[in-house]
């Protein structure tokens, strides 16, 4: 059946075929961070999908990864396009590198996983929160549940981690 | 200068300069058309038959561009008595105009038949929000999309900003520099009729503009509009038949990607765009390189991919491309001048087709601007481009068009004068 819930006022949906990621968010569901590792080069990846974007394999393991890592780049959305995301203003979409496989297989790559900054439950982070982080801030995954078998992965200030004495924001900031 | 004995390979020379563009055509730009997407096609593609001089007994191939907003060629063809012996309307946005006239070229090379007309009609503005707001905004989010649309991260100017932020980062380029990319479209707008914003603004304008998200101020957008856009390939021995001097296809490519084209960011540098993949393929089929090009229409979605693309095309060196767009390189009357339209930030967004529309009347040295016309018919330029002027590039021999769909895939188009 598919899973068809509200969040935020947005429709999620996971069609009952859609296997890869209904085995991704179950996990989430259980606040734990998986992903494919590939039988055949033994690199992770994501978003999940039905193959390995690095050498072509169909055969994976689902393996438990650490969701710690540094913001790679970012965008402050200040004019929301989706209504669900009006009253959040502004807000953060951070684009953060795992420290698992960070610089493999070429220097240039990490895994790269979306999320926005929230608080450590999950709920988006207030203006002064947004306005401390940056390119190279520290951040940890925490999971917002959603519904019975959804919970979405999202990204929270690691307080335990050394920050950069300056992460690098929007030059006009 | 690029080696082009080295870049040299059989298959982009063999097709080199034997395909032509013949005809060129569009509705007015406007925001809110008040007609369907198929009454904008056929205007569009009447316009471009009429400027070829060809009737619809000349015209047997169809092609166009959608992301499921549009009409298509069955409708518009039998709107327009053109019976067709090839046809076919592909889903895609802004990398789809060059990637499609070296699909016309294929298909008229296979003998499919001889004459294609490409055209992308949109309601960008009235119909289906091309920025996503709308229809597309409250849209159900499933697969793939779990992971971006459920973070508020839906429209173009979302999911390519971290693109845009760490180039930035990684070389320091400043929002003063990218900015005049808009400033540099509005000049030329300004000297385009056409145009649906043809007021020059100021670096402090764009930069003043309201933050729409981090790095783009509302003037650092594109402008949703209602449009349909035509141009006709057909072989240049057949070009010489029609009414226009033929502008001839040096070289194409289409819709070259990065390694992760699903999502750009998942390969690095993030500030590398796929035209890094795309140019030596492109000047290798050209046989030319940028030093020769002497103007470019490098899409303008926003003021940053203008500015990706010509750096990662190789007109200037990586991470010297806030230098290269506020330099006046690409102004009017400077060394290169990039989107002498008004582009997508200040004509109008038709999806790129516009761009090449307007580098064929440019190398026709026909820019319609308000140049007065002369008695054989042509238009007399005055090259000054003072406000409300010209806008025709002297002795402009070869162009580049430079399209993109995201970060992660675009297309190229070489085009020269022919005689």
């Amino acid at each position: 059946m598919t899973l068809d819930v509200d969040y935020l006022g947005m429709n999620l949906q996971i069609d009952a075929l859609d296997h890869e990621n209904r085995a991704y968010f179950a996990h989430c569901a259980e606040h734990a961070f998986h992903l494919q590792c590939c039988d055949g080069c033994g690199l992770l990846r994501y978003p999940p999908g039905t193959g390995c974007g690095w050498c072509g394999s169909g055969d994976y393991t689902w393996t438990p990864v650490e969701g710690r890592g540094a913001v790679h780049s970012y965008t402050e959305v200040v004019h929301a396009i989706q209504p669900a995301f009006k009253a959040f203003v502004p807000y953060l979409v951070l684009l953060v590198d795992l420290d698992t496989q960070n610089g493999q297989p070429t220097p240039d790559e990490a895994i790269r996983v979306l999320g926005n900054l929230t608080n450590a439950g999950g709920d988006p982070a207030p203006p002064e929160v947004v306005a401390r982080v940056g390119i190279g801030s520290r951040v940890r995954m925490v999971f917002k549940d959603v519904a019975e078998g959804l919970a979405l992965p999202q990204w929270t200030i690691d307080e335990t981690a050394e920050q950069p004495a300056r992460p690098w924001r929007y030059p006009e900031d | 200068m690029v080696d082009t004995q080295q870049l040299d390979a059989s298959s982009g020379a063999e097709l080199r300069e034997k395909y032509a563009i013949v005809g060129v055509g569009e509705t007015t730009y406007s925001r809110g058309s008040n007609m369907t997407t198929r009454a904008m096609a056929t205007w569009a593609i009447r316009n471009a038959m009429a400027d070829a001089g060809l009737a619809p007994g000349q015209v047997d191939g169809m092609m166009s561009y959608s992301s499921g907003d549009s009409t298509v060629s069955q409708l518009t063809a039998a709107d327009l008595g053109i019976r067709l012996n090839f046809y076919m309307d592909v889903f895609g946005g802004g990398s789809s105009s060059e990637a499609l006239v070296g699909m016309a070229m294929g298909v008229i090379e296979a003998g499919m038949c001889e004459t294609v007309v490409i055209f992308r009609s949109m309601n960008g503005y009235s119909q289906t929000r091309v920025g996503g707001t709308g229809a597309r905004a409250v849209a159900p989010i499933a697969a793939e999309q779990l992971h971006q649309r459920s973070y508020g991260w839906q429209s173009p100017g979302q999911m390519f900003a971290p693109c845009f932020m760490r180039h930035m980062h990684d070389y320091g380029t400043r929002p003063e520099q990218v900015a005049m990319v808009k400033v540099a479209h509005s000049h030329h707008a300004a000297n385009n009729p056409k145009a649906l914003y043809g007021k020059r603004v100021s670096l402090d304008d764009v930069l003043s503009s309201r933050m729409i998200c981090k790095p783009l101020h509302l003037l650092d957008c594109c402008v949703e509009t209602d449009n349909a856009t035509a141009l006709i390939v057909t072989r240049a021995d057949r070009a010489r038949d029609c009414r226009q001097i033929p502008v001839l296809i040096r070289g194409v490519v289409g819709r070259v990607s990065k390694p992760r084209l699903d999502m750009y960011y998942q390969t690095g540098p993030i500030s590398t765009v796929a035209g890094h993949y795309a140019a030596p393929r492109l000047w290798r089929n050209a046989g030319v390189g940028p030093d020769e090009i002497d103007l470019t229409g490098s899409y303008d979605a926003f003021t940053f991919t203008t500015m990706l693309q010509l750096e990662d095309y190789g007109f200037c060196k990586k991470g010297e491309g806030g230098d290269y767009v506020s330099d006046g390189t690409i102004f009017l009357g400077g060394r290169r001048p990039n989107n002498t339209s008004g582009g997508h930030l200040c004509e109008g967004y038709t999806h790129g087709v516009s761009m090449v529309v307007e580098n064929v009347r440019q190398l026709r040295h026909e820019a319609d601007d308000s140049c007065p016309i002369g008695a054989d018919g042509r238009r007399q330029h005055t090259y000054d481009y003072a406000e409300g002027g010209c806008r025709q590039v002297k002795d402009a021999e070869v162009s580049a068009n430079l399209g993109w769909a995201t970060p992660g895939t675009g297309s190229a188009l070489v085009m020269r004068r022919g005689a």
